[in-house]
């Protein structure tokens, strides 16, 4: 890849503006570049980038998903409170929680791959189901965490004080899932038949059926691995808050897909990277956190965020008029 | 081995209650071109797929190589050497050349995993094939549309194919780019392969092919040497129905003037063109793609403001500055695309006939007088003959030459006086090419000016009252079809 395809690219665009608006916190506040900020920061952005992977998947295959945020919270849920007088090992309680998010990721699966819905349909569906039933049938309240989940919240790969602001901020252990999850995630995508059959049937479905891959396989796959995900996640949620509040992750779902159509992520599918979801995943919540390092109100994040996406997205559409007209002008010479 | 590399006999289809085939035969030799034409709904489509096993079929058999075949799949038939090269081409627009040419095979190999590097080798041995040289990492929706082809027709040469089916590979290709293809057909011969070409455009079949079969309605109608074929017999076997001889060219210009185009320019596109169009008179335009000649069209129906230039109608000046300006002043247009950008496809054909008139056939308060509608566009049905029994039908439900009518009806129905009509019978079928030539005529009688922008050379001929040919975006010459030859304007009209 040289440098003149990098500047086609929206990722480069944020990646560029991202670390401006970095160094303007550096400015301002002399606080950015301090080991407990950055440590801050990469705690923050822990459970929205591993939403944002699962996301992205979705993404690249045509679909979208809206109804991770609901099913993270219901095994979230589910495992806090139907498992608080287990003791056994931690893997448990995640295993629990994905394999619940499993089961809801399979419906939202079966649903899109068997009869052709339409993803954003279903997903809106089934998160409404999902949070009805988690209201509704084991009527949802903020409940304390069994003792091996809050022992694993608390425990930390390390952590740093910053002697100026006498603060101390601790990296949670989680931070792993998301390196490992990264990992995971590239070398599904870059080299695995299933990996390219995503991106293949982003590209074009029926060309995809065509050559052979099997497309109500690949669907179900994307949906039951983004629903794991989401399980999963859930559970580590609750243990990084030290506490089960089923509804403090709505709203998630909307902040993810922002993120992925920031670093380039196509909404008709067929194109996105890692990079790019973990730039714009990195620059809204960053963005989210420093404002106020910039003695900006908190209340005035979202017109930031929503001005960002604007933005952002308007230089990739900009970039793409600008290549067909391109087109145009070289067929007439 | 069998003289016949592929041999159906008498195969018949259904579908619900409907006979898509009804003891169809036909038998490809080794190493030959056979081209396969038939009208929209003859059946082609139907035989490709039960050939390529994308469809079971209910009766009759096939052959690959003498070997008979009693179930097919996609699977069996890539085996046994078939190939199909379908009309979107099967491609992938978001991955790069290399994984569009290596995928399928890759697919066939063992494991979970991809290999990037044999992924590579078998791009490499794809693109040699052909000898088709093509950065590997270009993603493919970067490429030309004749690219995209020699892509696809790559990937199909890799699993040693024996008969390659080509079905309309022509349609969004240039002229020259027609060429280039049908010299790589006939390299593909040279070694052995036999191809099946699916058309419908008659000079292409005697331009490539040795034999040929014609399907109508699901049967057989002729199959023989494409040598012993001439235009007449060509359409009759299509269409089963005697048209009169293509060059009734019939003159109804007066000499009024209704539009004056007077140094029309375009910056970069087009410049200095002028010409008169009368009333009744049709005005042919050719040239080759990006010539200016659709952006010419556009400028006059509004779509584009001219940089310069003025247009008089009736010897007054006009300011077009929007479409609504030259609607006012009863101009139409036929675009080229008349899928993406005239029709609304999946509303009812009364709508799309209506659309215009809005305004005339509403009260005056504003409210839509459903009764002056229908009866507005059933009339127009009428007319133009569109093949429907429902106007409340979607339009994407008529066939290309009864849409193109819709389209047609759309303007008329509003008291033109001119008339724009870009590439009006592209895709369209004989049988409705002829009707639609026709009513062009009719229009002219009635005293409307008609200018026709086309790359169908026969066609300018057996309508136009004068020819303009446009190159680079400038009108290069004028002609009056009785005074030159066709084959002396095409050679004209593609040089550059």
């Amino acid at each position: 890849m040289n440098v003149k395809n990098l500047f086609k690219r929206t990722e480069t665009y944020i990646l560029i503006a991202l670390l401006l608006f970095c160094f303007l916190v550096q400015a301002c506040s002399g606080q950015f570049f301090t080991g407990n900020n950055l440590v801050d920061d990469a705690r923050a952005l822990t459970i929205l980038a591993m939403f944002a992977l699962g996301e992205m998947i979705v993404m690249v295959s045509g679909g979208i998903d809206v109804s991770f945020p609901a099913i993270a919270a219901l095994s979230m849920y589910l495992v806090s409170t139907k498992m608080y007088d287990f003791h056994g090992n931690i893997i448990i309680f995640f295993l629990a929680g994905a394999l619940l998010g499993f089961i809801m990721g399979a419906l939202n699966g079966f649903l899109i791959g068997r009869f052709h819905f339409i993803p954003l349909i279903v997903t809106l569906g089934t998160s409404s189901l999902y949070t009805g039933i988690m209201q509704g049938v084991f009527a949802s309240h903020e409940s304390v965490l069994p003792q091996t989940m809050l022992d694993f919240g608390n425990a930390k790969l390390f952590s740093v004080y910053n002697p100026k602001s006498k603060l101390n901020s601790n990296m949670p252990v989680s931070f792993l899932f998301l390196l490992a999850l990264i990992v995971l995630v590239w070398f599904l995508l870059r080299h695995t038949k299933l990996g390219r059959g995503i991106y293949a049937i982003g590209g074009d479905m029926n060309s995809a059926r065509r050559a052979g891959f099997n497309v109500f396989h690949i669907q179900m796959f994307i949906y039951c691995f983004c629903g794991a995900l989401a399980g999963f996640v859930g559970v580590t949620r609750a243990c990084m808050m030290l506490d089960c509040d089923p509804t403090n992750m709505v709203g998630m779902d909307m902040t993810c897909i922002a993120a992925c159509v920031l670093g380039g992520i196509s909404l008709s599918g067929g194109s996105g990277t890692i990079t790019g979801t973990l730039i714009g995943v990195t620059f809204l919540s960053i963005m989210s956190n420093s404002l106020i390092l910039i003695g900006v109100s908190t209340y005035w994040e979202k017109v930031f965020t929503g001005l960002i996406i604007i933005i952002g997205t308007g230089i990739s559409a900009y970039q793409v008029t600008r290549k067909n007209s391109k087109t145009v002008s070289n067929a007439l010479n | 081995m069998s003289e016949y590399i592929l041999s159906v006999k008498n195969v018949k289809k259904n579908f619900g209650g409907v006979k898509a085939l009804d003891g169809v035969s036909l038998d490809i030799k080794r190493g030959e071109i056979h081209c396969l034409a038939g009208e929209n709904g003859s059946g082609k489509s139907t035989l490709i797929k039960i050939i390529s096993g994308v469809e079971p079929f209910d009766a009759g058999t096939i052959e690959f190589d003498g070997i008979k075949q009693k179930k097919l799949t996609p699977a069996i038939s890539i085996a046994s050497g078939i190939q199909v090269i379908y009309q979107d081409f099967s491609i992938f627009p978001n991955l790069t050349v290399m994984e569009n040419l290596s995928i399928n095979n890759e697919l066939t190999c063992k494991g979970a995993l991809v290999n990037w590097k044999r992924m590579q080798e078998t791009a490499k041995k794809a693109l040699s094939k052909i000898n088709f040289k093509v950065n590997l990492k270009e993603r493919v929706e970067d490429l030309s549309v004749a690219e995209k082809q020699l892509v696809a027709i790559s990937r199909a040469l890799l699993n040693s194919a024996k008969l390659i089916i080509m079905d309309e590979p022509t349609t969004a290709l240039t002229k020259k780019e027609v060429k280039k293809l049908f010299t790589i057909i006939k390299d593909l011969q040279a070694k052995g392969i036999s191809i099946l070409f699916v058309s419908h455009k008659m000079d292409e079949v005697f331009e490539i092919s040795e034999r040929f079969t014609i399907l109508r309605n699901g049967k057989n109608v002729i199959t023989g040497n494409t040598a012993d074929l001439n235009d007449k017999k060509f359409t009759f076997y299509m269409t089963g129905r005697e048209f009169d001889d293509l060059k009734t060219n019939i003159n109804y210009s007066t000499s009024k003037v209704v539009l004056d185009v007077q140094k029309l320019q375009l910056n970069n596109i087009f410049k200095e063109i002028s010409f008169q169009l009368h009333e009744g008179e049709i005005l042919g335009i050719t040239g080759l793609l990006g010539s200016g000649r659709t952006e010419l069209a556009e400028t006059i129906f509004g779509l584009r403001t001219a940089d310069g230039g003025r247009i008089f109608m009736d010897g007054k000046s006009l300011k077009i500055r929007c479409v609504e300006d030259a609607i006012e002043h009863k101009i139409g247009y036929v675009p080229e695309d008349r899928l993406s950008e005239g029709l609304f496809l999946s509303q009812s054909i009364s709508s799309n006939i209506s659309v215009c008139r809005l305004k005339t056939l509403s009260s005056r308060a504003g409210f839509y007088n459903k009764n002056k509608v229908n009866q507005e566009v059933e009339n127009w049905i009428r007319n133009l003959s569109i093949a429907t029994n429902n106007a409340l039908l979607p339009v994407q439900s008529l066939s290309g030459g009864n849409q193109q009518k819709v389209l047609l009806a759309r303007w008329l129905a509003n008291n033109l006086r001119v008339l724009i009509l870009n590439g009006p019978t592209v895709g369209v079928d004989i049988g409705a090419k002829y009707d639609i030539h026709e009513r062009i005529r009719n229009f002219a009688k009635g005293g409307l000016s008609l200018l026709v922008i086309s790359d169908d050379i026969p066609e300018l001929f057996s309508l136009c009252n004068r020819i303009i040919v446009m190159n680079k975006g400038r009108f290069t010459m004028e002609v009056v079809p009785a005074k030159i030859s066709e084959k002396k304007l095409e050679e004209i009209s593609m040089s550059e």
